[in-house]
């Protein structure tokens, strides 16, 4: 039996890949969000050349990609989590759902508030 | 019990079976409780986090006004200490499984590198918190 495409294109299995990849993408970018913050330490203007530099499109674009990555691996990792402690029930197949629902809401928020 | 083993065909039983830890199956059941444990914290703090940018990003987004609403903050300062733990916990763990699965990368050399992760997030996400809100 070979594992190929037949037992990935699934609702589950990219569900499995969001998650896995919003990851990784939050664990690469959490050094620089820390190197960001810390500039506070050097003082409030060296803060705002730094959100300055945020101002530019490119920026505000991968801000938005990070808040929903932020988001879909909450909801995914809560859907995780309820699959694996809650007893089953059929309302569980609903979670992914409901996950990418929540996600979405709170990326709009973020980007809508910018 | 040492080293997890699996199936080399994932059918049945394997005459070789593969290695896929070098860790002792305790170590990776505490592993997997930590991983659920933290993201259960984390789902909170999460949580908090997304309102806080939210609310951070309508309430002007400069130096001066971030800095005026978090300095001193102690209660603040606290809720990032226990992000930062849990961040530094949930990560590594997770970076591990994915280097596991798809690096194969499955050596002592692995942990070793997990383990300067996680205490690297600690150490940086400390300062940040503190550069913040002390």
């Amino acid at each position: 039996m070979r594992n190929d495409y037949r037992a990935r294109n699934h609702p589950a299995w990219w569900a499995f890949l969001l998650h896995r990849l919003s990851g990784l993408a939050l664990s690469v970018f959490l050094p620089f969000h820390f190197w960001a913050i810390g500039q506070a330490l050097q003082g409030e203007a060296r803060l705002d050349s730094l959100l300055r530099w945020t101002e530019q499109p490119l920026v505000k674009f991968a801000e938005i990609m990070l808040v929903l990555l932020l988001a879909a691996h909450l909801t995914g990792g809560l859907r995780l989590l309820a699959l694996e402690f809650l007893p089953w029930r059929d309302w569980q197949k609903g979670l992914l759902a409901w996950a990418v629902g929540a996600a979405l809401t709170a990326g709009l928020a973020f980007a809508l508030a910018l | 019990m040492e080293g997890g083993t699996v199936s080399s065909t994932g059918q049945g039983f394997a005459a070789e079976p593969v290695a896929v830890s070098n860790l002792s199956a305790k170590a990776e059941v505490w592993l997997w409780i930590a991983q659920r444990a933290s993201a259960a914290l984390l789902a909170l703090c999460v949580l908090v986090h997304l309102v806080t940018i939210i609310y951070a990003v309508r309430h002007g987004l400069s130096g001066a006004a971030i800095l005026e609403r978090t300095r001193g903050n102690a209660a603040g300062l606290a809720f990032y200490v226990v992000y930062v733990l849990a961040i530094a916990v949930h990560a590594p763990i997770g970076l591990r499984t994915l280097c596991q699965e798809w690096l194969a990368w499955r050596s002592a050399s692995l942990n070793w590198f997990v383990a300067a992760v996680a205490v690297a997030l600690f150490v940086f996400g400390l300062r940040a918190a503190w550069a913040v809100f002390a």
